[in-house]
């Protein structure tokens, strides 16, 4: 809390895109409204703070960090320490914070790999050096330091204590909107905060819940990729054999991509209860999958089961797209992927 | 020296065929490796994708399915929807690297205690070969770091 009796709002990146400080601002005219209540003490993305104004500050002195962006390199990890340390409420701001979300599909990979990606094998990349950021770099004007690359992507609650979770990539602003003034409510006039670790700013069913879709309780004989086939707007869109992560994933968002025809991503989350959401998604197609029935002959059946698997193009890709950092094993063995 | 390396097989049986199988096998003292530790379950249909990721997370050096023969189901279907998970787990495990004989899946009725007692003895001759998953200690240590191969000079 400030002098003036405001309460202080932060927000911070760590491996982000920028598109979650963007979904604050696009709450509209609500955003003045923020402003009004809130003293903001660092958001790098529209203010002038640095690190040290934060390191100065007392503990406990941000009321509410909102944190965006997944654990990539030691400087992530060391400002969600720091902000940890700073702030009474810290939450998991969107779907990078929460689970991992696009970096961590790096975790598919290794990190030498994904260097590689990015300062070697790249068409529009010239470095014939091959020149690789260093954590340290001797100069004549002394030692500079980078911060260091992880191996594993992690999402801020494997780093440090979150108290809330707002899932989406990125949350929609209605949602955003709801859980800015349920934490303004709590702070300027004592009503009571949910319980720590809730999900906030989301539903509790799947994505199929909300969505407006017409389900037929039909199977599905294979699966399309977008570009092979042309969507009947009005029919559920995993029937038809495109892939739709809605069985597996939170609602809250109001079921956006599948009402234009695009399947769900699965940026959500998985839904209340479930460790694993890419698990869950491949057993319930596994379900709806109408390939073999109980007549056929072993074989037959194991030949059409795989031909029908294969449609599916990039599994781990699909089902953990957003969910890597936060799913069972984490991360792969060996990085299959590299190459 | 060092021992010989036991590995662990978590295995999930179904209560209508491979679980008999198993009571079998041991009703009828066939000797088979002491590697796998059984679970019951009712159908091999029950079997989550989440219990094999956690088990294989949680120390299990691999892990079998067991269910009744296709067409023999307690449940009609519930063994080909276990099919269609597995074909479909083995695809997504091969892209995290973790090698198809650790997830097995087998069709054992409840007169086949033989052959679940074989294909234990099999798949732990194939896991010690393989040598141990640990994944806390080989995979996600040291952030992560620890799966990297060394490089030879």
């Amino acid at each position: 809390m400030t002098e003036n009796g405001k309460p202080t709002l932060a927000m911070y990146w760590g491996a982000s895109c920028g598109g979650c400080e963007i979904s604050v601002l696009n709450i509209h005219e609500n955003i003045l409204t923020v402003d009004e209540i809130f003293d903001i003490v660092f958001f790098p993305c529209i203010a002038d703070f640095k690190y040290k104004d934060v390191e100065s500050y007392p503990d406990n002195y941000i009321d509410v960090c909102l944190f965006n962006g997944a654990i990539r390199n030691s400087e992530n990890e060391e400002m969600a320490h720091l902000l940890r340390e700073k702030s009474k409420v810290l939450v998991a701001y969107g779907s990078c914070a929460y689970e991992g979300c696009i970096p961590a599909l790096s975790n598919l990979t290794t990190k030498e790999a994904t260097l590689n990606k990015v300062y070697i094998d790249n068409p529009s990349i010239d470095n014939p050096k091959k020149t690789f950021p260093q954590t340290s770099t001797q100069m004549p004007e002394g030692e500079l330091t980078l911060p260091s690359f992880y191996h594993t992507v992690k999402a801020l609650d494997q780093v440090t204590d979150v108290d809330y979770y707002l899932p989406g990539c990125p949350p929609e602003p209605p949602q955003i909107w709801a859980v800015l003034q349920v934490i303004a409510g709590a702070l300027t006039e004592g009503k009571e905060l949910p319980p720590k670790g809730s999900v906030v700013g989301a539903g509790q069913t799947a994505v199929c819940d909300e969505c407006p879709l017409e389900k037929q309780e039909k199977t599905i004989a294979r699966f399309y990729r977008p570009y092979e086939i042309n969507p009947d707007p009005d029919i559920c869109l995993l029937e038809q054999g495109i892939m739709c992560m809605g069985p597996a994933t939170r609602s809250g968002c109001g079921a956006l991509c599948p009402s234009v025809g695009m399947g769900c991503r699965g940026c959500y989350g998985p839904t209340e209860g479930v460790e694993d959401q890419g698990a869950k998604m491949l057993s319930a197609i596994a379900s709806v999958l109408d390939a073999g029935d109980e007549t056929m002959e072993e074989d037959e059946l194991e030949a059409l089961i795989e031909e029908a698997v294969d449609t599916i193009a990039d599994p781990s890709g699909t089902f953990y797209r957003f969910s890597m950092a936060h799913s069972i094993l984490q991360r792969v063995k060996n990085g299959k992927g590299e190459g | 020296m060092s021992e010989q390396f036991e590995p662990v097989i978590v295995g999930f049986l179904c209560n209508w065929c491979s679980y008999r199988a198993a009571d079998l096998a041991g009703t009828s003292r066939i000797k088979y490796a002491p590697n796998m530790r059984a679970i019951r379950v009712m159908c091999s249909g029950r079997v989550d994708p989440q219990f094999v990721l956690k088990a294989l997370r949680n120390g299990a050096d691999g892990v079998l399915i067991a269910g009744c023969h296709p067409g023999e189901c307690h449940y009609v279907n519930g063994n080909i929807k276990a099919l269609r998970r597995y074909t479909m787990l083995k695809k997504t495990l091969d892209q995290w690297g973790i090698e198809e004989e650790r997830v097995q899946l087998l069709w054992a009725s409840a007169s086949e205690g033989t052959k679940l007692a074989e294909k234990v003895n099999s798949m732990t001759e194939e896991l010690r070969e393989l040598g141990p998953l640990r994944w806390h200690e080989k995979v996600l240590a040291d952030n992560g770091a620890a799966h990297v191969p060394v490089k030879e000079a």
